[in-house]
């Protein structure tokens, strides 16, 4: 059983892009070992001969042929932007 | 101490397909900004990805001409950042199930001059996986533009084991693989446009060592030549860090071609930790057999491949392979006029490299649209074999046919470029005068002087105002001397 000491909220945070106070730290962090604890369970499973799968069903090669065709106009592209100059979304400065 | 780098290439290149990944919206370069999005390219809610059958087809070609092993099965992955130029937030990528596996691309390091082979070396490659391109960012004073045009091109990365020494090879390594892949159709590669992208990984260590040292990841080597140069001066900077007492740091860092200089990336604060998962979305591939057999029938021979079998079957030297085959077009239309001219293949060769190549860089014009065809060439090559013409007139007729697209002998009769005379009555007859009016030469050549049957053809020549065939002329000279 995973202690919530195992989990790294803030990292886990960080990833997540989400700022959170001292008060939910706590919170989430046990929420979440409570949820890691549970998935635990499924260590008790004897998987021995089973494939790792990454689905439940047998399906395979769900594909479409390259016929291209149009995309949405640029003003629509562009409605849910928040901010936008000479057709592209504007973002705060990053360079990596 | 003397050191030695080792070098890994990670080489992303575009897939030629008419649509995206995972969605059918058109892919293209120096569109209008943000043209070529839908729905899926800008991750609106409920949207779902549907693979393209064509850039699978292009890859697994892709590792089939490379030798690599296709995997059954393989499935896709999520990997997860936050970026602009990424509209999902996860990139759609292959993990730990890379659709082809090892493989190898044979190089040729550079040769003692250019006209003489280099030797030859097989790098191997590690994997090459299918992933989704992001979009383009545009970066300003104070803010970026995200252009989502390129999101979602379907982008293969091709990772080699770190098995190369020096700059040379690295150079020679993307060469190879360009012109394999512009040969399979599978990309145009060009690194302009953005086509093919390369990122170095570099270590130093002593000679003789087998463990790896630190190593740099050298980005942005934007063009073959950059590439060469930024791996140069990336180890020269290693070994005078270590040689100065200094430790190398793991960093990235970023190579000014411009200026022929490095700098060091802000280092990132936490390694990156994409939590890779399976993409629920997408079902995972499986090659067949029989898939793999049909795209194996539409691979064309691979260059190197080429140039060994044009040495071979041909015939034809070095310094003119070497500048066919790197040209997949070229070295078809030199194959179609070597058959349509048994036997002069070599000629054939000369003539493409010298002078049509000449010709379509003065017109400024692709060979595709070359007016002289495989059919006209080696007509040309058979007149000169056969005597017809001589080869200052078929220099001139090549180039009215290279104008006019004419075929040879119709350039010959109507510019009267033929040898002369095609009457070999009047031949004999300038041939008869000559050893009239030479009695000394004519006594030296029946004296054993063989050489002194040269002076009798400068006034056959002269007779037929230098339109004469030589050999013809030689011919029948020692025919009416021996008669005599």
């Amino acid at each position: 059983m995973p202690s919530p000491t195992d989990l790294n909220i803030d990292h886990v945070a960080h990833l997540a892009r989400i700022a959170l106070t001292p008060e939910e730290k706590t919170q989430f962090a046990a929420q979440l070992g409570d949820v890691l604890a549970y998935i635990e369970q499924l260590k008790t499973v004897d998987i021995a001969g089973i494939e790792p799968t990454a689905h439940a069903f047998p399906i395979y090669n769900v594909w479409a042929d390259d016929v291209a065709r149009p995309g949405l106009p640029v003003e629509a592209a562009l409605r849910n932007a928040p901010a936008q100059r000479d057709n592209m979304i504007v973002v705060p400065k990053v360079v990596e | 101490m003397k050191y030695e780098a080792v070098i890994g290439l990670e080489v992303h290149i575009q897939l030629k397909t008419r649509s995206k990944m995972f969605t059918r919206v058109a892919t293209g370069f120096g569109q209008p900004e943000n043209t070529l999005t839908d729905p899926v390219v800008l991750a609106l809610p409920g949207v779902l990805p549907v693979m393209n059958k064509e850039a699978l087809d292009k890859i697994v070609k892709a590792g089939l001409l490379l030798g690599c092993t296709i995997a059954p099965v393989c499935k896709w992955d999520r990997k997860n950042y936050f970026y602009p130029d990424s509209p999902k937030n996860y990139q759609i990528s292959q993990y730990d199930q890379p659709i082809c596996l090892g493989g190898t691309v044979e190089i040729e390091l550079p040769g003692p001059s250019r006209n003489v082979m280099g030797e030859h070396k097989l790098i191997p490659l590690t994997r090459i996986h299918l992933e989704e391109d992001v979009g383009k960012l545009n970066h300003f004073a104070r803010e970026s533009l995200v252009d989502y045009n390129r999101a979602g091109t379907p982008l293969m990365e091709i990772v080699s084991d770190p098995a190369m020494h020096s700059a040379e090879e690295a150079f020679a390594y993307l060469t190879s693989l360009r012109q394999t892949m512009v040969y399979g159709g599978i990309s145009d590669c060009d690194m302009e446009k953005g086509q093919l992208r390369c990122d170095a990984n570099i270590s130093i260590r002593p000679v003789g060592a087998t463990y790896l040292g630190t190593k740099v990841e050298l980005k942005n080597l934007n063009s073959i030549s950059f590439v060469r140069d930024g791996i140069a001066h990336e180890i020269a900077r290693q070994i005078a860090v270590v040689e100065a007492g200094g430790t190398l740091v793991q960093e990235t860092r970023d190579y000014d071609g411009q200026t022929g200089a490095s700098q060091s990336l802000r280092s990132k604060e936490m390694a990156h930790d994409y939590r890779y998962f399976p993409d629920p979305d997408l079902m995972p591939v499986k090659v067949d057999e029989e898939w793999k057999a049909r795209l194996l029938a539409e691979c064309p021979e691979r260059p190197f491949d080429k140039q060994r079998r044009f040495f071979t079957q041909y015939q034809v030297p070095y310094t003119i392979t070497s500048v066919l085959v790197p040209d997949r077009a070229l070295s078809d239309f030199f194959e179609a006029a070597a058959q349509l001219a048994p036997g002069k293949a070599q000629a054939v060769g000369n003539w493409i490299v010298n002078d049509l190549l000449r010709e379509l860089g003065n017109a400024r014009l692709p060979l595709a649209e070359s007016k002289v065809t495989p059919a006209h060439l080696a007509a040309l090559v058979q007149l000169i074999e056969a005597g017809t013409v001589l080869t200052n007139a078929a220099k001139e007729i090549f180039v009215e046919m290279f104008a006019s697209g004419e075929k040879p002998d119709v350039i010959a009769d109507r510019k009267g470029l033929k040898a002369a005379p095609t009457d070999t009555g009047e031949l004999e007859q300038w041939c008869r005068d000559s050893i009239a009016g030479n009695a000394k030469a004519v006594a030296e050549f029946k004296a054993g002087k063989d050489s002194a049957i040269n002076a009798l053809k400068g006034p056959v020549m002269k007779a037929a105002k230098g339109k004469a065939n030589p050999k013809l002329v030689d011919e029948t000279l020692r025919r009416v001397l021996a008669a005599l």
